[in-house]
């Protein structure tokens, strides 16, 4: 009944891409920009008309068989549930506000139908990501967020640094995505099917909880997770993604792929159950992941990359949540972050336009004033992030985890949510300060350029902004039913402990932050250029120094092997025969030498040879 | 014609074809390897006269006409090459004309 | 009558295109054109009306079947039998075989008549492969191919090098099949003696000789003998060494054939000779097949990184996708056969869509060093976007063809040889970096040079079009396909049920 909407949904993008890749560039830069805004507007208009018709239990629709040989039949199929859906409004939903909000800030940029074909596939796969009945059709939208991403990092390719961050997304991510594939092949191979409605089933019934397949197939499954939700180890693409417009930052590397990872183990939750202890790890990557981002965050001074090692670490709230058990929470957390996230991605890409591609806080500065509307969605965002009690989305979202993690008696997890609680209003503070108090950096920052277009300028950010407030909490349905119960489910003992825990602990952030950057700024600075301090800061500033160690443990190994092999060793290997068959005739040759004196010694020589032969031969010539 | 035994005869034809086929073999300029080759000839055409003695048939006789024919021809051949040879690299060393290296 | 006719076809083509080029350049290419087209419907006709379900008990395995004698002194036959596999890749030869055609339509100057004779024939060669079923005449048709390859590559190749280059990379391609092709030839005249010498009969049918008790210490050598001879064509890598510098020389044309085609007459010939004529011994050797085949992903993409040449960087993903295709015929498991097959069919779209993509940059830039290229996404309309799609295939991103052929072969593989699987999914993250370098260092990154250059015309954006069309085609639905080469790939997997694959297939749980 709600299929065709479902199918609109992803195929209005779809027909997006098609349109503008078609088109090759012969629209115009206002037709294409119209074209990639109106395909996923439609597509949210599509998504809302499928949230209408939602009758309350999850429907599948297969579309067609995708292969069948013998027990291998993965389908073309989508399964609609409350997740799906909350998914694709969050995806279409947002993903709209954003492609409105580029028409803005790519306006005058070159290639603008390229942009849009890319975002509007971009937005095509997630869709097929969520909604995919079977783990094969998930992967497709998986590997297609991860090749759009790749694409859109590199938007801007003359520069190859932004083509090397674009690389290095993908190959980070697809080294994740290696583990999920092994994933399914172990899943296949042990159940005898992909369908995810079937693996929840089947798992129980196969594997004992603890199992080593369950684990292993868990482990594998969170291998693809972490590649895709840049969670540590396999983080280190996620700062350097920032090199592609804000627009596509914002959406893909905030919003929604990046949480892909979260989404994948809540709807493989069955799954995980039947492995405690790499759930357990899920969480501990997941605080480790949110600590070492927040402490990265610290010490940025560019406005996005604090963002992103923002992101990182809000994601490793959903992963602690996940670890707990939590699913709906982290898919809360997972539906706000993406308002407020979005929100000060759009808010920094403001900034950003505004002062003529100028993002960093050194060289910003002194603009609430001349930037209101950039400086609001900051203002909100940033309450949203910190989870500024009450008021705001995040406070809701964030409150639920830890109180998770409090009712799984997971205290380790919990303080390590504390911590990052304030340390996450330490950096919010610090961004906020440095971009837009204090002293103009720069001509740039001096004059700003306000945008002022209503539709795709203000229009996006307020109503990001309300959505980042309590408001976007309330909308959140709750997705209960279809999880597991969570640890904290029914219980309310020491729930207002934790608030208040978590209320103090963010008023101690804030107040440390004021405390630091408004009173001890000159004694900050100078801790920050010598000594400890400055080995802090570097250390901060280089996000634990993954990059390097990755660098010299596998990159140069791997450049020096290439380099190595580049002439092919082994076929010179094969060319042996042909050097050996080179040395005879190099030999003989010297036999040829033309010279009739020597041809007649040697034919003397031989009859004389013969001769002698016959003569001394037994019974020969005698 | 008991006087001179056959072997005597053969043991001269021997040494003369030896020593035209040292000559051939260690001489360089073309007329000495010439003379050599009519040395060899000659030697055989000996054995095949001191063969036809020794046993009375005309054979070798006969033999002996076709090998001086033979040398005649070839000396002459042997000879116009010798003069292209010589007008061609203005010396008479075979070598000179050697080309083939393999 | 119409299986004689599909090999005649391109030969008699091949002759008239020859004589047609004293009426101008353009008759004989649209000569070619035609035939190849010919071929093509003939083969989709046949599919369309086929029937391809797996026979019951008696009834012959093969759709269609043409014998007449030959040389009934040693029991030598024309004999030519069409069953899915075959259909599938003769269609692809008749596809590619077109797409060479249009793709050197400026690219070929002189002697354009005898070019496409050669190409023509190379094709024929192909087809005659891929249909004959006596042996001595599959050997025939497999030496056929070689010699007028030979030529393509001596003759029309890279104009940017000089001529003994060429020479050289021709001969050696044409070195290292004809030394494996004996080998093949030395293990076909062994099992037919062995054959004679046990029933007194000569024959070269592939029906009769399958059923050959050969001595047990003397199989393993005479499988050795087809593997090896296979095995240089597909290729596996120690013998790889013709195949990048045969890309790197070749006419675009002759890439596209080497690529699309002459690479799968190997993994037709292991799947239709090297397997049924010794299935013990196969299963014997297939963790070593297998090895080799993971030697090759990994070698092959390692290598490619390393490449400055476009065409070279191809040619070596070609070892390195061949590589699973290798796997996967050994593996004994239905699925992956049938990943094998999609495979094959998606390797020849990809890889002849990048060779021909290379060959335009080549015909607007007049060079093929990566290293002085770069940003071309701004400078050439459209080319850019296309190189993307198969960039995107060569590396098996989902709902391309390449993804359900590598994904089906690692589904497949995975229950009887883990560990395999494993590494080998290692290579789908060098297939990541291989195919991101070109894109790097060809389209994106600073501009090495400004100005822009023409688009495509309408020859180069069809031929584009059709090969994004079918990878997308088959990727989405490959159904059609695989229920095509069910009847072949079925009985070829249960070729090995009987055993169990022993070493390396070290158990996860």
């Amino acid at each position: 009944m709600m299929a065709p909407a479902v199918v609109l949904s992803f195929l209005l993008p779809l027909a997006g891409t098609l349109l503008l890749a078609l088109s090759a560039g012969r629209l115009g830069a206002r037709t294409s920009a119209t074209i990639g805004v109106a395909s996923v507007g439609l597509a949210a208009l599509a998504t809302a008309w499928a949230v209408t018709l939602y009758p309350g239990s999850p429907e599948n629709v297969t579309l067609w068989t995708w292969i069948a040989v013998g027990d291998f039949r993965p389908t073309i199929g989508l399964a609609v549930d409350g997740l799906a859906l909350m998914m694709m409004s969050v995806i279409t939903g947002v993903g709209f506000l954003i492609h409105l909000f580029a028409a803005w800030y790519m306006k005058g940029e070159a290639g603008i139908a390229r942009f849009y074909a890319w975002m509007n596939l971009f937005v095509f796969s997630m869709l097929l990501l969520v909604l995919g009945d079977n783990l094969l059709l998930l992967f497709l939208g998986w590997e297609g967020v991860g090749l759009c991403s790749y694409l859109l990092i590199g938007y801007y390719y003359h520069n190859s640094a932004n083509g090397q961050a674009a690389f290095k997304a993908f190959i980070v991510t697809r080294i994740g995505d290696v583990f999920l594939a092994l994933g399914l092949f172990l899943i296949f191979r042990e159940l005898g099917t992909l369908d995810i409605g079937e693996i929840l089933v089947r798992a129980p019934q196969l594997w004992q909880e603890g199992s080593t397949t369950a684990n292993i197939a868990a482990l594998l499954v969170l291998g693809g997770a972490l590649g895709k939700s840049a969670q540590v180890p396999l983080h280190t693409w996620l700062p350097d993604a920032m090199a592609g417009p804000t627009p596509v930052s914002a959406l893909i590397h905030a919003a929604t792929m990046v949480t892909a990872g979260v989404y994948l183990i809540a709807r493989l939750n069955g799954l995980f159950l039947l492995a405690p202890d790499v759930l357990l790890l899920v969480g501990v990557i997941g605080a480790v992941s949110m600590l070492l981002a927040a402490f990265a965050a610290l010490a940025q001074t560019d406005i996005k990359r604090v963002l992103a090692y923002s992101t990182m670490s809000q994601i490793g709230y959903m992963f602690l949540a996940l670890g707990v058990g939590a699913f709906d929470a982290a898919i809360f957390h997972l539906v706000t972050h993406a308002f407020f996230k979005a929100l000060l991605f759009l808010s920094a890409g403001a900034v950003i336009i505004s002062c003529h591609h100028e993002q960093d806080m050194a060289r910003l500065g002194g603009l609430w004033r001349r930037l209101p509307v950039a400086y609001g969605g900051f203002l909100v965002g940033g309450s949203a992030l910190v989870a500024l009690p009450l008021v705001t989305a995040g406070f809701y979202s964030k409150d639920e985890i830890l109180w998770q993690a409090m009712a799984a008696g997971n205290n380790g997890l919990l303080l390590a949510g504390l911590l990052g609680a304030v340390l996450t209003g330490i950096y919010t503070v610090r961004l906020i300060l440095g971009t837009f108090h204090g002293e103009a950096g720069s001509d740039h920052s001096r004059h700003p350029e306000p945008g002022t277009n209503l539709i795709t300028h203000h229009l996006p950010l307020v109503v990001l902004a309300i959505l980042s407030t309590f408001i976007g909490a309330w909308l959140y349905p709750g997705l209960d039913r279809l999880f597991p119960s969570a640890p904290g489910e029914g219980v309310e003992e020491g729930h207002t402990l934790l608030q208040v825990l978590a209320i103090g602990a963010v008023v101690a952030g804030l107040a440390l932050a004021g405390w630091l950057f408004m009173m001890r700024r000159e004694w900050l600075q100078r801790q920050a250029s010598h000594g400890t301090g400055r080995r802090l800061w570097s250390v901060w500033h280089h996000a634990w120094g993954f990059d390097g160690l990755f660098d010299r443990l596998l990159v140069r190994p791997w450049q020096l092997m290439v380099n190595l092999l580049r002439h092919d060793l082994v076929n010179l290997a094969m060319n042996l025969p042909a050097l050996i068959a080179r040395v005879l005739n190099a030999g003989l040759v010297r036999t040829q030498n033309g010279r009739m004196r020597s041809y007649a010694t040697v034919m003397v020589l031989g009859v004389t040879v013969i001769l002698a032969v016959l003569a001394l031969a037994p019974g020969g010539a005698a | 014609m008991n006087g001179i035994p056959m072997e005597h005869g053969l043991i001269l034809a021997s040494v003369l074809f030896s020593l035209g086929l040292a000559g051939l073999m260690l001489r360089r300029n073309m007329l000495f390897v010439l003379m050599s080759l009519e040395v060899m000839l000659n030697s055989a055409a000996l054995a095949f006269v001191v063969g036809s003695t020794a046993w009375n048939q005309p054979d070798g006789q006969a033999m002996f006409l076709l090998v001086i024919t033979l040398a005649a021809a070839e000396a002459s051949v042997g000879l116009a090459l010798m003069i292209q040879l010589y007008q061609r690299f203005h010396s008479l060393n075979l070598d000179a004309a050697s080309r083939m290296r393999g | 009558m119409i299986l004689v006719w599909l090999i005649l076809i391109p030969f008699l083509g091949g002759l008239f295109c020859w004589q047609a080029e004293r009426w101008g350049d353009k008759a004989p290419r649209w000569i070619a054109l035609a035939t190849m087209l010919f071929v093509l419907v003939i083969s989709i006709v046949l599919w369309w009306t086929g029937d391809f379900s797996l026979p019951d008990g008696g009834q012959s395995p093969w759709l269609l079947e043409w014998r007449a004698p030959w040389i009934p002194r040693f029991g030598i036959e024309i004999h030519l039998a069409l069953d899915g596999l075959s259909l599938i890749l003769v269609a692809l030869t008749g596809f590619l075989g077109a797409l060479a055609v249009l793709c050197s339509w400026h690219e070929i100057a002189h002697r354009v008549g005898f070019f496409h004779l050669n190409l023509l024939w190379i094709l024929g060669g192909v087809v005659g492969v891929f249909l004959a079923l006596d042996l001595f005449l599959f050997f025939l048709f497999w030496e056929m191919m070689l010699v007028p390859m030979y030529f393509l590559i001596a003759l029309w190749g890279h104009s940017g090098s000089a001529g003994h280059t060429r020479i050289r990379a021709a001969t050696r391609f044409f070195i290292y099949t004809q030394a494996s092709g004996l080998l093949m030839l030395v293990a076909i005249l062994t099992l037919v003696f062995v054959h004679y010498a046990n029933t007194g009969v000569f024959s070269f049918s592939y029906d009769v000789l399958r059923g050959t008790d050969v001595p047990d210490a003397l199989a393993p050598w005479l499988m050795l003998g087809f593997f090896i001879a296979f095995a240089v064509k597909l290729p596996v890598v120690p013998f790889h060494g013709w195949l990048p510098d045969a890309h790197a020389q070749a006419p675009t044309a002759g890439s596209v054939d080497l690529a699309g085609i002459l690479l799968k007459t190997a993994a037709y010939g292991i799947l239709r000779f090297a397997l049924p004529l010794f299935p013990e011994e196969s299963q014997a050797f297939a963790p070593v097949a297998m090895t080799l085949g993971l030697v090759g992903i990994i070698y092959g993409a390692v290598l490619a990184c390393g490449q400055q040449d476009i065409k070279r960087l191809i040619a070596y993903t070609s070892i390195s996708h061949m590589g699973f295709v290798l796997i996967a015929l050994y593996s004994g498991s239905e699925l992956a056969i049938q990943g094998a097959v999609v495979l094959m069919v998606a390797h020849a779209f990809s890889s002849a869509g990048l060779f021909i993509l290379s060959g335009q940059i080549y015909e607007r830039l007049h060079t093929r060093d990566m290293r002085i290229m770069g940003g071309l996404w701004g400078r050439i309309p459209i080319l850019p976007g296309f190189t993307l799609c198969f960039v995107a295939a060569s590396l098996g991103m989902p709902a391309t063809a390449n993804f359900v052929g590598e994904f089906m072969i690692l589904f497949g593989t995975f229950p009887t040889a883990p560990v395999v699987v494993v590494i080998a999914s290692g290579g789908l993250v060098l297939a990541a970096i291989y195919s991101l370098l070109l894109m790097q260092r060809v389209h994106f990154g600073p501009v090495h040079r400004q100005g822009s250059l023409p688009g495509p015309d309408l020859r180069e954006y069809g031929m584009m079009l059709a090969l994004v069309a079918l990878v997308l085609l088959v990727g989405l639905y490959p159904q059609p396909l695989l229920d095509t080469t069910a009847a072949v790939s079925g009985p070829a997997a249960e070729l090995f049920t009987d055993g169990k694959l022993s070493t390396l297939a070290g158990e996860v749980d």
